[in-house]
């Protein structure tokens, strides 16, 4: 019987029209033994086709086999692009079968805006107008994949016509055909639609009605308002299909049409967010179908969980609410992975609604985020994202930087790290927990984040929590400067980070007086040497060595320059960067001053200060009305100028004011010459946090009087700057221009420094957005208290200690604001890690098989329709004793031989030429019999794992179940032993019974 | 929506692919070596469901050849999981115990009886009893 089969099957394969040499080509791909040998062979066929098709009278049926080949040639991913034009023209076909393969042809090789398509029109009008309706159909299959927006409404009359088709196939497509053209564009087809939707809803045939559905699913989607009328005719036909008034035929392992209610359901979502009424309508359909799914199989599943997406998205039921938290349970404590990916989902959606439902599932969730599967631990790492809070804020960013540590795609790395920084500057309970996590977010994709969250890091150092408190600020500060040292001795940082770190150091490194001066600028040109490539890093790091400097020189220290910094200071001064070059050469300029002038120039702390800038730049008046009295043109705002500028330049192409666009530019030039004083704004190049802001202010001189103050500053500016000239790129001018930088720069910080004295404690100008989460801790601590022992000690024999130590960290927390984010991270990990603890006791041990394939496993054995073939391969054979090399277990070794037994069956022509030859190892990799043991070995471990290791011959039976190479071995003395001419039959098991578990 | 599905064996050989979007030759096969990559290695007790890109992708493997189907992220993974199975109960049907040679001598029907199965990236047809009558009628007029 089994050998019947098996003959039937190669006679099947042989005698469908394909000809010998195609199946060879077939055959010898699949044997290749090397991706070039493959190439090659594919190559010759190209080459062969190229030939083939273009010859004269070419039989129609030889064509059609030339055109499946150029799909296979396609499919194994080489240009058919030649043979394009011999599928349309095959389109014109009268022959159906021609015509299909044409229209299968065109369709897998072209896009829908492909110049070929317009050839394929004219025959498709046609083909919709056939009286054959198989025909009709193939001409709809192609309407759906090659018409675009502006081939619509040449086929559209036909389709429409085809929705009243006796035929219910026909009439399916045309449905489908019309969703194709709603989605392409829904203008075109949108009276069509809306007249339709109606009619064709209430087809008797089942098919027709679910392709319906498609396209009211997105009508909907778009616009719910216009079709909430028609909720309770869904509810009706949702309410038939579950009472199994379908045909039978739509029965899914035992589920009434399942994919009908799914897209029901879904339809039902929509319908009923945020409409009381037609919820209501809903609810007792919603509790059948829930009541009515068979929880043991996975389509079972998946109509309970769209069930829970339908109860939580409409206006919610208490009861029904209560019966999905009951499913969204089972989810989540059952074993398949698939199952509690689910569970999460809906427990998401869940808690949208009911935020306290998350408590009871806190060991399922930590289950599902500690485990190896990478999907399941995003799904989960969203899910906690959702449920952040201030309370739990720490646990759930520091899960989420511990798995970004273990990411390399960088696109979801982005991702998972704007979250965390979204959450820390959101729900960050103190400065330091805030400070420590974004360095690690910085530590590991530093690169990933923008710029922006490294500056709001400084200036969250710089201005300290904002608070009346400079002891907190300047601890916050010590605690900074320490954990930058620390993350210092890392050898591979992101640019962003050093960035941040030398600033902090220049800043803040000496500031208590744990570290040296002399040791802090080594650390600093450590950085600097490490980056030799990175301009920026070495501009920060020169910054702060000035600034370190110029605190040391302030207090009166004398400052002996390492040799590593002289060196330093030497290739900078030398750099290409105009920039580093500046920085270099003011530093070296500091030397030259006395503790009082670096200390106004410099001042410590000085990042945070606003700098008063006196607008009308005083001093400067009695300049500019010398200049003025000798003459001099007085100074016109940039604006007006631009306006004169703008005005020439629309009518640029004329002769008269293009002259007198000349007219400005050429009169100006000896003004600048003559007001150039170079002034080196030493404080605003280096402070770097503050430096646009600083800049603009040092910069904002109301250089005329007469101008009205209101006018933009910007605007004048750019005039004042232009006045400025270029002398910052002037290498000279650092120390040619001493005395003009000591009174100008003297004149704004001796402001400075008086407002300094003065505010001291009040420098709030722009507090970070968290403080006031911060500020609202107290009264959240019992929400926390009860957080930190539901999320993460939620066990009830642990509940109590872990409020106890919860407790204990929010004292601390309010006694001492300032505890080091260590001991914050002590006090909550115990919790944490006694909940983990408790995890492998709460959960089974894994079982070997995914939970959702067992059940489809018992399913099948119990109502599968495909039991009754499996049953044909029982067979009579036994086992011969005369096996000893065939070291496989049980079941596989019989599929094993039922596959060669179907290659034996046949004996000559293709099926014999495919035999696995005893060449196996060599071509295992890369070739068709290797796909056909790769077939075996999938059986193996499949079946390995449902039968357990059943060992049948003593050598290396069990690394044969556990490893897939030593399976080649055994494959190869099995094919020995089948040359030495012994055959080996056993009682043939059912081969689809694994394939179809 | 279905974006695409593919029929890979082990070694990454695509069997079957059928795009349900406009996709430029290059960029079908990074994407069929991608999803090879993704799937080849996974544990069988994980999930069949991937992140692709901004889609997720389902897969289910029968023996050694890996049927992905890639599709909206807010689609019921569950579903889509059951439909693979039903088109392989289909081919299975149709071929009488499919096996991969049959998908690689025949794929031209493969592609024939996924276009009665699904058309422009939704299930069209659901019932077995049909597909297989339709393609029986094709068969009969060779």
């Amino acid at each position: 019987m089994e050998q019947l089969k098996n003959i039937g099957r190669e006679l099947a394969i042989g005698s469908q029209g394909s000809s010998k040499e195609f199946l060879e080509l077939v055959k010898a791909i699949g044997e290749a033994k090397s991706k070039a040998e493959e190439e090659r062979l594919v190559m010759e066929e190209i080459e062969m086709l190229k030939k083939k098709i273009v010859e004269p009278d070419v039989p129609r049926k030889r064509m059609k086999e030339y055109i499946v080949r150029l799909v296979y040639v396609e499919m194994l991913g080489h240009d058919a692009s030649f043979g394009y034009i011999q599928a349309v023209k095959m389109t014109h076909d009268d022959n159906l079968l021609l015509k299909r393969t044409g229209y299968l042809a065109v369709t897998l090789f072209l896009n829908e805006d492909h110049d070929l398509i317009i050839l394929i029109i004219n025959t498709i009008q046609k083909d919709l107008r056939s009286d054959n309706y198989l025909v009709c159909c193939a001409a709809l299959t192609a309407v759906c994949k090659l018409i675009n927006e502006e081939t619509i409404p040449a086929v559209l009359p036909q389709v429409v016509e085809l929705l009243g088709h006796q035929k219910e196939a026909v009439r399916k497509k045309a449905v489908m055909a019309l969703h194709r053209f709603h989605q392409r564009s829904p203008a075109t087809v949108a009276d069509v639609i809306s007249k339709l939707s109606m009619k064709i809803m209430h087809d008797v045939d089942p098919s027709v009605m679910s392709a319906c559905l498609c396209v009211l699913f997105d009508l909907i989607s778009a616009d719910a308002n216009s079709y909430r009328h028609l909720t309770n005719s869904y509810v009706c036909i949702l309410k038939q299909v579950v009472e199994h008034r379908l045909p039978k035929q739509y029965n899914y392992h035992n589920a009434p049409a399942p994919f009908i209610q799914i897209k029901l359901l879904k339809i039902l979502a929509l319908l009923g967010t945020g409409d009381k009424g037609a919820s209501n309508n809903m609810y007792n359909v919603l509790g059948d179908v829930l009541k009515k799914a068979e929880p043991s199989g996975n389509i079972g599943n998946a109509l309970i969980y769209e069930c829970i997406s339908t109860i939580t998205a409409i206006h919610p039921n208490s009861k029904l609410l209560e019966s999905a938290a009951a499913q969204t349970s089972r989810f989540l404590k059952s074993e398949s992975h698939n199952l509690k990916y689910m569970g999460i989902d809906a427990l998401g959606r869940i808690i949208k609604i009911n935020p306290d439902f998350a408590e009871e599932h806190q060991l399922a969730v930590i289950d599902c985020l500690e485990d190896p599967d990478d999907t399941l631990k995003r799904k989960t790492l969203e899910l906690l994202y959702k449920m952040t809070k201030s309370s739990n804020v720490e646990v759930i960013v520091d899960r989420m930087i511990c798995y970004m540590k273990t990411l390399t795609d960088s696109h979801y790395k982005t991702d998972i790290a704007s979250r965390c920084i979204e959450l820390a500057e959101r729900f960050a309970p103190s400065n330091q927990w805030f400070i420590q996590t974004m360095n690690q977010v910085f530590e590991h994709a530093g690169d990933l984040v923008p710029p922006k969250v490294a500056h709001d890091l400084m200036r969250l150092i710089a201005e300290g929590a904002g608070e009346e408190d400079e002891d907190a600020d300047s601890e916050l500060r010590s605690s900074a400067v320490e954990s930058y040292l620390q993350i210092l001795v890392e050898p591979k940082l992101p640019s962003l980070l050093l960035q941040v770190i030398c600033w902090v150091l220049g800043e803040y490194g000496t500031a208590d007086g744990t570290h040296s001066a002399a040791y802090i600028i080594e650390r600093l040109c450590d950085v600097a040497e490490a980056h030799p490539g990175d301009d920026v890093v070495k501009g920060y790091a020169i910054s702060a060595i000035t600034k370190v400097c110029s605190f040391e020189i302030a207090a009166g220290k004398k400052v002996h320059l390492i040799p590593e910094c002289q060196a330093f200071i030497d290739e900078l001064s030398a750099s290409h960067s105009t920039d580093l070059q500046q920085r270099a050469y003011e530093l070296q300029a500091l030397f030259a001053f006395d503790s009082s002038v670096v200390g106004a120039v410099l001042p410590f702390d000085g990042s945070a200060d606003d700098i008063e800038v006196d607008q009308s730049l005083p001093f400067l008046n009695h300049y500019v009305k010398s200049m003025l009295s000798k003459g001099a043109k007085p100074y016109i705002p940039a604006n007006e100028r631009q306006a004169a500028t703008t005005l020439a330049s629309q009518h640029v192409e004329s002769y008269v004011s293009s002259h007198s666009l000349r007219f400005d530019p050429y009169e100006k030039p000896q003004m600048p010459i003559m007001a150039l004083t170079p002034v080196t704004t030493l404080q605003s190049d280096d402070q770097s946090i503050d430096i646009s802001q600083k800049a603009t202010q040092v910069f904002q001189p109301s250089f005329d009087a007469d101008t009205p103050s209101s006018e933009a500053t910007r605007l004048r500016l750019e005039g004042v700057q232009r006045k400025w000239g270029r002398p910052s790129y002037n290498n000279n001018s650092a120390s040619s221009s001493a005395g003009a930088e000591r009174s100008t720069n003297g004149a704004s910080n001796g402001l400075d420094i008086e407002k300094a004295s003065g505010g001291k404690q009040g420098i709030v100008p722009q507090e970070p957005k968290y403080v006031s989460d911060r500020n609202k801790q107290p009264e959240i601590s019992a929400e926390k208290q009860k957080l930190a022992a539901s999320l993460f000690g939620g066990v009830t024999s642990k509940a109590d200690s872990s409020v106890r130590s919860s407790g204990r960290s929010q004292k601390q927390a309010s006694t001492n604001r300032h505890v080091g984010t260590a001991k914050r991270m002590q006090t909550v990990d115990p919790v944490d890690s006694r909940a983990q603890a408790s995890l492998p006791a709460a959960t089974a041990p894994p079982d070997l098989l995914d939970f959702g394939e067992e059940e489809v496993a018992i399913a099948a054995s119990s109502k599968d329709p495909m039991k009754d073939l499996e049953g044909l391969f029982d067979n009579t054979g036994s086992v011969p004793s005369s096996q000893p090399t065939a070291p496989v277990t049980n079941l596989p070794n019989i599929d094993l031989m039922s596959l060669y037994d179907s290659d034996l069956g046949l004996g000559s022509g293709l099926v014999s030429s495919i035999r696995v030859p005893d060449m196996i190892p060599e071509n295992l990799p890369n070739n068709d019999s290797g796909d056909r043991l790769t077939v075996l070995d999938g059986l193996v471990t499949t079946s390995g794992a449902v039968a357990g290791p059943k060992v049948q011959g003593e050598t290396s039976a069990s690394s044969a179940i556990k490893k897939g190479p030593s399976l080649e071995s055994s494959l190869e003395k099995h094919a020995r032993s089948r040359q030495v001419g012994v055959t080996p039959t056993g009682p043939h098991p059912d081969l689809f019974k694994d394939l179809l578990k | 929506m279905i974006r695409f599905i593919l029929l890979q064996n082990r070694q990454g050989k695509t069997r079957l692919a059928k795009y349900y979007i406009p996709l430029e030759d290059s960029e079908k096969h990074k994407l069929e070596y991608e999803v090879h990559r993704l799937v080849v290695n996974r544990d069988p007790k994980f999930t069949n469901f991937v992140e692709f890109r901004t889609h997720k992708v389902i897969y289910r493997r029968y023996a050694g050849l890996f049927f992905s189907m890639c599709v909206d992220i807010t689609d019921n993974e569950l579903v889509y999981l059951e439909s693979i199975h039903l088109f392989v109960e289909i081919l299975d049907h149709f071929f009488s115990n499919v096996c991969e040679l049959d998908l690689v001598f025949n794929f031209h029907k493969v592609y024939l009886i996924l276009d009665e199965f699904i058309l422009a990236g939704e299930l069209q047809e659901t019932s077995k009893k049909a597909i297989i009558e339709r393609m029986a009628e094709l068969e009969r007029q060779e």
